[in-house]
Order: structure tokens, then C-alpha cells, then sequence
């Protein structure tokens, strides 16, 4: 499966300045994986230390949050757009 | 409807329906219009509250200034208040937003501090969070009050379930959490099947630009066990409804009520029969200046994603 994951721009450092880039997996915690193999230290505030998604991190897979889906486990298929942003508030 | 006072003028919106814009004729749409209140949105519903529950507790005395970090509309709601009870308020904003929250902050008399505006409504929490080390002020805090979540568990969502008994699905934009909460709360009482789903904005690169992402913040009144789904919607994709809104239906709604109708779309699509409740926070005034509505798409679009939406 090959995915595009859009960084955002405190990301990009590990990436030489990419804001899209690609990865391969069929799940959201093997194309972290397989972009942290690439880019060394990429997915180190994603992830904690214990396997799980960072509280102040949100990741989307074609828009829609993955907290609500199957989290790290999350499937993904051909062409998915995964966006990983900093929580934000509003109000 | 006769009120003794504009205070008690706050809240029982009108919930219309918006079926024009629903994908499906089995599947109806519906607007809680709380652009109706009387400083134009929602937010009047939290800041009469959480002024109301202080003043009980005895923590808000006359002595004591106001000082609440926003994006604008908490600010806007609490200078009402603060206005009509005789407090001296001080909100702080982020500088990106726009002239109109500017101007009415000003017309109630409110004092305005302002934060960086790349930093977003983050930076503005940082700031208060600075200032309320002097005693003198008083923090209301939207992002941790429990009268915010209560605000819409006894009005907004108590007023949905006597005006729509069949809500199956329910849509409201993420800021504070505590209309998502309080309201998700109600109508789960009232039908534990009843989805609740949040739009969140997908701010310009600027918003983001500069944090990184240990400085994300989730306020502590949201327990995400509330909500089932939720989405992220680009500043493109909640003009474009925003304008639906407008032009299809007569609703003219501010920028985060396109951002739920977009979302509600969404779901809409995937049901067979459904009740969908959008809550539409404020109306269209305060985005005026942004020419949401008059300029070419794609360069609106880049205009609001530039300037603080949420």
C-alpha cells in the first residue's frame, strides 16, 4: 500500500524541507515505521514511547480523525492522504 | 418570546430545516441557528453561565477583573456580561483576528491584550495563563469550566430534544469541546444511539508554523469518549458550504458552520435514514471583511485560511 503523509512544518526538518511524502504499509503504524526507517527520528513526537498515539498530536486519514477509527492500527489503502497536525484549540 | 432583560434573551434558537443541502431526500438536515443570540453567537450561552456560577460560588466580586483568552466570540459573549453586571474585562486574542471582533469587543467596553497571532488561540491561553498569576484577575477559562459543557447540556441540548424527539446524529465544531460535550451528554440520555461528531478547522500553515507538536493542547473539559467521529476541514471546503448556506437556504453562518454542514454532508452520504442536527455557532458578521462570500473561491480560500476562522 502506498500512502501520502503530509507533515507538518516542525516535521519537515527530518525530511529536508518535504511536506508530502510518501509511505508504504497496510496499517498507519507501518507506514510510521516504514517513514521512520527513511527519516530517522520523523515519527518520535507521533508515537510514545509505548506504541501508542501522542496526546497533543492528531492524525487523519482522508480527513477524518484516527482516534475514531482504529487508531495506530488504522487500515489504509491505495491513494489515502494521512495528515498529522498539533492539537489545536478554538473559542 | 418577551424577555426582562438581554441576559435572558440568551438561548431557545430556532432549529430550521436545511434539506436543500442534504445529499439524500431520506436523510434530513437541520440548523440550530445560534448566530440568533444576542451577541451573535453561541458563546453567550458559557459566558452568562460561567459568570453566574462564579458569582454564586463567591468568586467573582466587583473587585475583581475579568480576563478570559479567546478567539473571539467567548470575548465578545463575556463583555455582554461583563457589561450588563458592571465588571471590568480584559480579553486576550490572538492579533490575526479580524476588525469586526475588534470593534464590538470595543463598543462593550472590553479591554483587548493581544497575543502573537501565529501562535493561534495556544498562544492567547499562554498569555492569560501569565497575567492570572496577579490575584486580581479572575479566569473564567472556557477550555476547563464544567458551566461551559453544563451551558449546553441544560439549554442547547435539552432545546434540541424537545424540538427534534427523532435526532439520530448530531455535528458541532471542536473548539473548547463543551458544546460537543454538554449537548452530546443530553441527547445521549435521551437516545444512547444518538452519533456525535465534530469538525475540527485545518488552519493555515502560519497557525501551525511555529509549535511544535509536544505544545499541542487539548482542554481538559473534552473527554474524546463523547464524540464517535470527527473530522478535519480545510478552510476551502467550509467556505464553499458557508456559501451553500447562503445561497442555497438563506442562512448566512460563519465559517466553522460551513466547516459542520461540510462534515454533516459527509456522514449524511453514508445513511439511509437520518435526523441530522448541525449546531451553526455564530452568524456571517464578524467575516465580512474576509469576502467569504464576494470574492473568487480559491482566493477567499487563501484569505480565510490566512486569518484566524475557529
Amino acid at each position: 500500500m502506498s500512502v501520502q503523509v503530509r507533515l507538518p512544518t516542525i516535521m519537515r526538518s527530518a525530511t529536508a524541507g518535504e511536506a508530502t511524502v510518501r509511505g508504504d504499509g497496510g496499517t498507519l503504524r507501518e507506514v510510521l515505521d516504514d517513514l521512520e526507517s527513511r527519516y530517522p527520528g520523523l515519527t518520535r513526537s507521533v508515537v510514545t514511547e509505548d506504541g501508542g498515539l501522542h496526546r497533543f498530536v492528531n492524525v487523519y486519514v482522508n480527513q477524518e480523525d484516527v482516534r475514531y477509527l482504529g487508531a495506530l492500527e488504522t487500515e489504509l489503502t491505495d491513494g489515502d492522504v494521512v495528515s498529522i497536525l498539533p492539537a489545536v484549540a478554538g473559542g | 418570546m418577551r424577555a426582562d432583560d438581554i441576559l435572558e434573551a440568551i438561548g431557545d434558537t430556532p432549529l430550521v430545516g436545511i434539506q436543500r443541502l442534504s445529499p439524500k431526500p431520506s436523510v434530513r438536515l437541520w440548523a440550530k441557528l445560534e448566530g440568533q443570540n444576542p451577541t451573535g453567537s453561541l458563546k453567550d450561552r458559557i459566558a452568562r453561565a460561567m459568570i453566574e456560577r462564579a458569582e454564586a460560588d463567591g468568586e467573582l466580586s466587583p473587585d475583581r477583573i475579568v480576563l478570559e483568552p479567546t478567539s473571539g466570540n467567548t470575548g465578545i459573549a463575556l463583555a455582554l456580561v461583563a457589561r450588563r453586571k458592571g465588571y471590568r474585562l480584559m480579553v486576550v486574542m490572538p492579533d490575526n483576528a479580524s476588525e469586526e471582533r475588534v470593534r464590538l469587543l470595543e463598543l462593550y467596553g472590553a479591554e483587548i491584550v493581544f497575543s502573537p497571532g501565529d501562535l493561534g488561540t495556544n498562544g492567547a491561553i499562554d498569555v492569560a495563563r501569565r497575567m492570572a498569576e496577579d490575584a486580581r484577575y479572575f479566569v473564567p477559562f472556557q477550555y476547563g469550566n464544567p458551566a461551559n459543557p453544563d451551558a449546553h447540556y441544560r439549554g442547547t441540548g435539552a432545546e434540541i430534544v424537545r424540538d427534534l424527539p427523532e435526532v439520530t446524529h448530531f455535528v458541532a465544531g471542536l473548539g473548547t469541546g463543551g458544546t460537543l460535550m454538554g449537548v452530546g451528554r443530553r441527547l445521549r440520555e435521551h437516545n444512547p444511539d444518538v452519533q456525535v461528531i465534530a469538525a475540527e478547522p485545518e488552519l493555515g500553515e502560519l497557525v501551525y508554523g511555529l509549535r511544535s507538536l509536544d505544545e499541542g493542547f487539548v482542554p481538559p473539559i473534552f473527554d474524546e469518549a463523547v464524540l464517535d467521529r470527527k473530522f478535519l476541514v480545510g478552510a476551502d471546503d467550509a467556505l464553499r458550504a458557508t456559501r451553500d448556506l447562503a445561497e442555497r437556504e438563506g442562512v448566512f453562518a460563519g465559517l466553522s458552520s460551513g466547516a459542520v454542514l461540510h462534515a454533516a454532508r459527509r456522514v449524511a452520504e453514508s445513511l439511509e435514514h437520518g435526523d441530522v442536527v448541525c449546531l451553526l455557532a455564530d452568524g456571517g458578521w464578524k467575516y465580512l471583511s474576509t469576502e467569504a462570500w464576494t470574492a473568487d473561491i480559491d482566493d477567499a480560500a487563501k484569505r480565510v485560511g490566512e486569518t484566524l476562522w475557529w
